[in-house]
């Protein structure tokens, strides 16, 4: 069992729920750590040695006022540069679906780490399905607000692609977990298709 | 400040420099338990007025939009030291220094000097300064070198790294510049074989072309066009001649003859030569995170995209090996047209990571 984190983030359940996932003591590198909302929750819950990379330097200079150690940079290109099982945890909170080549990165994250966390929004949630299947529009929702034109997300995925990605670069689904759109976890024993259809986000924890 | 015979500085060639004397500036307070220092290393043709007025040119300091009160490097909470490098011509030994053996300038009797020989007088005056472990080595260009070497010589020494614009080595393409540079200053008649201090004269002309050279290599092709275009210099059409038609001709030769008023074409011959020796994974087995293993500084690295003398791959070569040796490690690349000169200008992202930095990097210090 995990222990369970407080943060004052209660409205971003997935970051609450990355942290709880962390063992304590770890060394951790979080990919596209934004401004680093989720490195500092971990540093600060977990004890945890944190790196990140981020694209935009503005991200990056967020996380340095907050003390993190971050690099400007590209998971899609960047992550080649870093030694074999440099880390316990490599962390990609809700970039997946933004990176060029989400099989490469997942690839080279399990090489640097010993562990992958990932989570991504669900594109099989039931929301999603009824915008294309019912309007025929590509889905806005709070969660994907973007445009289909304008949107940094070009590779969406659904729970079940994901989990078929991860067979096929040979990855231990070590634990999975659906959050509903109030955010709230769904049940352990329920189905994939279920998860699938009512799960708005996953987090998943894979291993090499 | 000056050492005697007992302390020489002893150089990476094997000869050594007896009654080293080293000019420096400070600002600020050095607190109770000293540990608040912060050592800024100046770049190839600087020296140590980083924050006050030049006495030679009576020109602010290089970095005063760095470096003072409520400045990023705020010298209200840190007393910063900066020196003038050993080869340098403001009041460090350097070739234009008296020889104690014969009297006279050194000219090219003073020993070839390298970045670490710098870092090592350096050393020496912190240590004649009572400081043991600095808070922070910052500096751009050569000064990011000499940060470089500072930490990979003495980690313990410096809590937190902030090399700027800067690299592991110097390339292939910069040390040909260095060299047309050198070439100019020699091919000089007034050089006269390095001594023309003994004979009351000055390589005027060669010292100014080889700034010239090297004042191209410090902005952009962009940065440039924005700046002259093809302007004409007071004058409305081109005048078949080679006075200088154009602004930017018109712009580097005062950039060169202002150069030579305050710099010894003799230091310039020296500390190009010492960026040239610059090598630091030569220096530790070929492997550059060798020289980072178990480090616990903390580095920031800020490089340019449009610098081109030390471009962001130089940056990130030296990202990867601290990656690689487990170093914290930050990076930033600071988007702008003005080349590697962006370093010493008014580029807000660069002074709010260094302010970031600073501050995180204090709050752990002295948490």
């Amino acid at each position: 069992m995990t222990e369970p984190v407080t943060g004052s983030l209660s409205n971003r359940v997935d970051l609450l729920l990355i942290a709880e996932l962390v063992e304590r003591g770890a060394r951790v590198l979080d990919v596209g750590c934004g401004d680093g909302e989720l490195l500092k929750l971990i540093e600060d819950t977990r004890d945890v040695d944190g790196r990140g990379i981020e694209l935009s330097y503005q991200g990056v200079n967020e996380c340095l006022a907050r003390g993190l150690s971050v690099i400007q940079g590209d998971a899609d290109t960047d992550l080649v540069d870093y030694p074999d099982d440099s880390f316990d945890y490599v962390i990609l909170s809700q970039t997946i679906q933004a990176t060029r080549n989400p099989k490469a990165v997942l690839g080279e994250m399990l090489r640097i780490g010993r562990r992958a966390i990932i989570s991504f929004p669900n594109f099989g949630h039931w929301t999603v399905r009824t915008s294309l299947g019912f309007k025929g529009r590509m889905p806005v929702t709070e969660n994907l607000p973007y445009s289909w034109y304008d949107t940094p997300n070009i590779h969406f995925c659904t729970i079940r692609d994901f989990v078929a990605l991860c067979h096929e670069v040979d990855a231990k689904i070590e634990k999975a977990v659906a959050l509903n759109a109030g955010g709230q976890r769904m049940t352990l024993n329920a189905p994939w298709w279920f998860w699938n259809l009512f799960g708005q986000q996953a987090v998943f924890v894979l291993r090499r | 400040m000056r050492f005697g015979p007992d302390h020489p500085l002893v150089l990476d060639s094997g000869a050594k420099i007896d009654n080293l004397q080293i000019g420096y500036q400070t600002y600020g307070e050095l607190n109770a338990d000293r540990s608040n220092g912060v050592l800024v290393c100046h770049a190839l043709t600087g020296d140590q007025h980083v924050a006050s007025v030049n006495p030679v040119t009576g020109k602010p300091g290089w970095w005063e939009t760095m470096v003072g009160p409520g400045k990023p490097i705020d010298t209200n909470r840190f007393f910063v030291i900066c020196t003038n490098v050993v080869g340098g011509c403001m009041g460090t030994t350097g070739a234009a220094s008296t020889n104690p053996a014969t009297g006279q300038p050194y000219g090219l009797d003073l020993p070839l000097i390298t970045i670490p020989d710098m870092v090592r007088a350096q050393a020496m005056l912190v240590d004649a300064l009572g400081i043991d472990q600095l808070f922070c080595v910052a500096g751009g260009s050569m000064g990011g070198m000499q940060v470089l070497q500072w930490a990979a010589a003495y980690p313990e020494r410096v809590f937190a790294a902030l090399p700027i614009a800067t690299g592991p080595r110097h390339s292939s393409q910069n040390i040909a510049f260095h060299e047309v540079g050198r070439q100019a200053i020699m091919a000089d008649p007034d050089w006269h074989g390095g001594r023309y201090l003994s004979v009351g004269a000055s390589p005027r002309k060669g010292l100014a072309v080889a700034r010239m050279a090297a004042h191209i290599t410090y902005m952009s092709d962009e940065g440039l066009h924005k700046k002259f275009g093809r302007n004409l210099q007071d004058r409305d059409k081109i005048a078949f001649g080679f006075d200088a038609d154009f602004q930017v001709e018109s712009y580097l030769r005062h950039q060169g003859l202002s150069f030579v008023e305050r710099f010894d074409a003799n230091s310039y011959l020296y500390v190009t030569r010492a960026m040239d020796y610059f090598d630091l994974a030569a220096d530790h087995g070929g492997r550059l995170a060798n020289a980072f293993l178990g480090t616990k500084t903390r580095f920031c690295i800020i490089s340019f995209t449009s610098d081109w003398l030390f471009p962001t791959t130089e940056s990130k070569a030296v990202v990867r090996a601290l990656n690689a040796a487990g170093a914290s490690v930050s990076f930033v690349e600071v988007e702008t047209d003005r080349g590697h000169d962006a370093f010493l200008l008014d580029e807000p992202v660069m002074f709010a990571s260094v302010r970031g930095f600073l501050s995180s990097a204090a709050a752990a210090r002295w948490q």
